[in-house]
């Protein structure tokens, strides 16, 4: 068996991991599964494409970074996708979710995050069609690295992008005042709020930061794989899984869950074939769920 | 006539999904519990009844040849255990699990149902699946209404049914654990117990509607079960009202009666090769309609669910008027 997997595990584990931040996020703070989460990926897609476009239309065609299949217009294009789709989470919070929180019945938001990304979805299949797109259909050289192993500058550059904002995530989380109300909202609600912690203001901050990684998440994917509308439904049981693999409300468990189901999906693909590779994150759920179902570095619930 | 074979087909089709979507009320509507994946139960069913009722087929496993009803008894049978399953690995965390894992499940059903050729006949699907009435076929109108009975009959006893048992000691257990489950629990009820119990049984009901699916088209593929048949019965009996079994058989009706409506008016409305974007456009619009029930009206049409946060609010309430009174 070639260790190419280790290379193909660790991008998917990347996108997998940057998409549980934000499920393990709203799970614990909002203390629901967000079934639409996967949609935010989607849509984050959708309007990096649609910028990177309309940049290709007045600015005519932008050379690529040297090594790289994609240049300036992609990157400004992603910092305003991820905008765009914390401004879509934020929305479908005001409009939905937190009407739903202030009736008290978790299970309900659940199902209402159930139709809401059904109607994402759809809505994504009626505008952009159900046809795959790419970012550029450029054909990059894998480079050999050793131990049969090749990459491609894209897979290096999105590794290292993947680094960076998990250790934002992580520093903004542990190193400053919003990082630690939104820990202190996870653990225990009814105490952050009688320490005067601003719920409202840490649940904008949640939807954000899971928005734009999901974001980004689905960039990843756009360039890696391809651009569908059912590119982020896909992805939704890997991500639940990882997060639970992780433990809820751990963001360096999400990230290492994550890379945990990618380099098994890789493995398994290598060893039983591509079509089962969906099952993987559901045996790994079950197992977690029956051996160990706070997770790698959860706490116990009260 | 064709009006009346039409109407026929339409209600046979209808009264299917109330079974689903009975099964369903079991779980949410009875005792809260959340299926996500309920289409890979239905599946599981549909797969079962066909795989016993078949005429062997040298392709694939089986094609065994039974009796329908054996068929429809094999497919509760198994979806039952599947169900109860799923209950007992996650019906001792938090609700969201269980939400989580029956999407797996919907999932890794899905993709059996494709890959596993030997087992499924994969993309491809069951063809021969017995038909109850299969020497009618001739005569349209007679067909449809005798599917119309044998399909109104399983609906009718599982209604009867199911009525009975929410009155009966087990059901008044079942929503005693969903109004207070720590009273419950403190009179001695084992609530894991109960709710791997009725999970198991809506589980049942589900496989079972997916096997009189098969038999009443004589066909079975894995697009039948996609997510949006979980989805579309979930508005079903949000719409009709959770908690109420009559709630369940007319939503089920009426969202159906919407569903098939509306796709009428798009195949008519748009030129066929927007067909596929309309159909999306369809989705969308029952997707915004869940979200609005579940804002203005959450008890549905028939809904019985009454609310504790509510009931306390106005317990605190009528103390507050009562100490000022005083």
């Amino acid at each position: 068996m070639s260790l190419q997997f280790v290379v193909d595990g660790l991008l998917t584990g990347s996108m997998i991991g940057l998409g549980a931040i934000g499920v393990t996020l709203t799970y614990s703070i909002l203390r629901f599964s967000n079934f639409a989460h996967g949609d935010f990926m989607a849509w984050g897609t959708y309007a990096t494409l649609a910028v990177v476009s309309a940049i290709g239309a007045t600015f005519g065609k932008v050379a690529p970074i040297a090594p790289l299949s994609f240049g300036w217009p992609l990157l400004v294009a992603l910092v305003i996708g991820m905008a765009f789709t914390a401004i879509l989470a934020l929305l479908l919070d005001k409009v939905l979710f937190s009407r739903l929180r202030s009736q008290g019945q978790a299970i309900i938001v659940v199902m209402a995050s159930f139709g809401a990304s059904m109607a994402l979805r759809s809505l994504l299949e009626f505008t952009f069609t159900s046809r795959p797109t790419y970012f550029s259909r450029a054909i990059q050289i894998a480079m050999p690295v050793g131990f049969g192993i090749r990459i491609t500058p894209d897979q290096i550059a999105l590794l290292l992008l993947t680094a960076v904002l998990v250790l934002g995530v992580h520093l903004l989380m542990t190193r400053t005042q919003t990082g630690r109300s939104m820990q202190a909202l996870s653990q225990n609600a009814a105490l952050a709020r009688i320490v005067g912690i601003d719920v409202a203001s840490v649940v904008r901050v949640t939807w954000v930061i899971g928005g734009a990684l999901a974001c980004v998440a689905g960039v990843m994917i756009g360039i890696l794989v391809q651009i569908r509308p059912f590119m982020g439904f896909d992805m939704l049981l890997p991500m639940f899984a990882a997060a639970i693999l992780g433990g809820i409300g751990s963001i360096p468990g999400a990230v290492l869950g994550g890379l945990i189901i990618g380099l098994a999906e890789a493995g398994a693909v290598q060893l039983i074939g591509a079509e089962w590779r969906a099952a993987v994150s559901f045996i790994i759920l079950m197992a977690v769920l029956f051996v160990r179902p706070i997770g790698l570095f959860g706490v116990r619930e009260r | 006539m064709d009006l009346l074979g039409y109407g026929a087909f339409f209600l046979t089709t209808a009264l299917i999904f109330s079974l689903v979507t009975l099964g369903l009320n079991l779980q949410w509507g009875l005792i809260g519990l959340f299926n996500v994946g309920l289409a890979g139960f239905v599946a599981i069913g549909a797969y079962t009844s066909a795989l016993l009722t078949t005429p062997d087929d040298a392709a694939r496993l089986g094609g065994f040849g039974l009796p329908i009803l054996v068929g429809w008894l094999g497919a509760m049978v198994v979806g039952g255990i599947a169900a109860a399953l799923t209950g007992m690995a996650t019906l001792r965390l938090r609700s969201d699990y269980l939400a989580i894992t029956t999407f797996g499940v919907a999932v890794v059903v899905q993709l059996v149902a494709l890959n596993a050729q030997k087992l499924t006949g994969g993309p491809f699907g069951i063809g021969f699946i017995p038909r109850p009435f299969g020497s009618l076929a001739e005569a349209p109108l007679l067909f449809n209404l005798s599917n119309l009975a044998v399909v109104s009959a399983v609906t009718l006893i599982a209604y009867l049914a199911l009525e009975h048992l929410s009155r009966s000691p087990w059901g008044r257990v079942l929503k005693a654990l969903r109004e207070d489950e720590r009273a419950a629990i403190s009179l001695g009820k084992s609530a894991r117990f109960y709710r791997v119990q009725a999970f198991a049984v809506g589980g049942a009901i589900m496989a079972l509607a997916g096997a009189l699916q098969a038999h009443f088209t004589g066909f079975i593929a894995p697009d039948n079960y996609l997510p949006i048949l979980t989805f579309q019965v979930w508005v079903m009996l949000i719409v009709g009202g959770s908690g109420s079994n009559l709630g369940a058989v007319i939503g089920s009706i009426l969202v159906w009666g919407i569903w098939a409506g509306s796709g009428t008016l798009t195949s008519v409305l748009f030129a066929p090769e927007q067909q596929a974007r309309a159909a999306s456009l369809q989705i969308v619009a029952i997707g915004v309609m869940l979200c609005v029930i579940l804002l203005i009206r959450p008890n549905g049409l028939f809904g019985d669910r009454p609310r504790r946060p509510r009931l306390g609010k106005q317990a605190k309430v009528t103390t507050a008027k009562s100490s000022s009174g005083s």
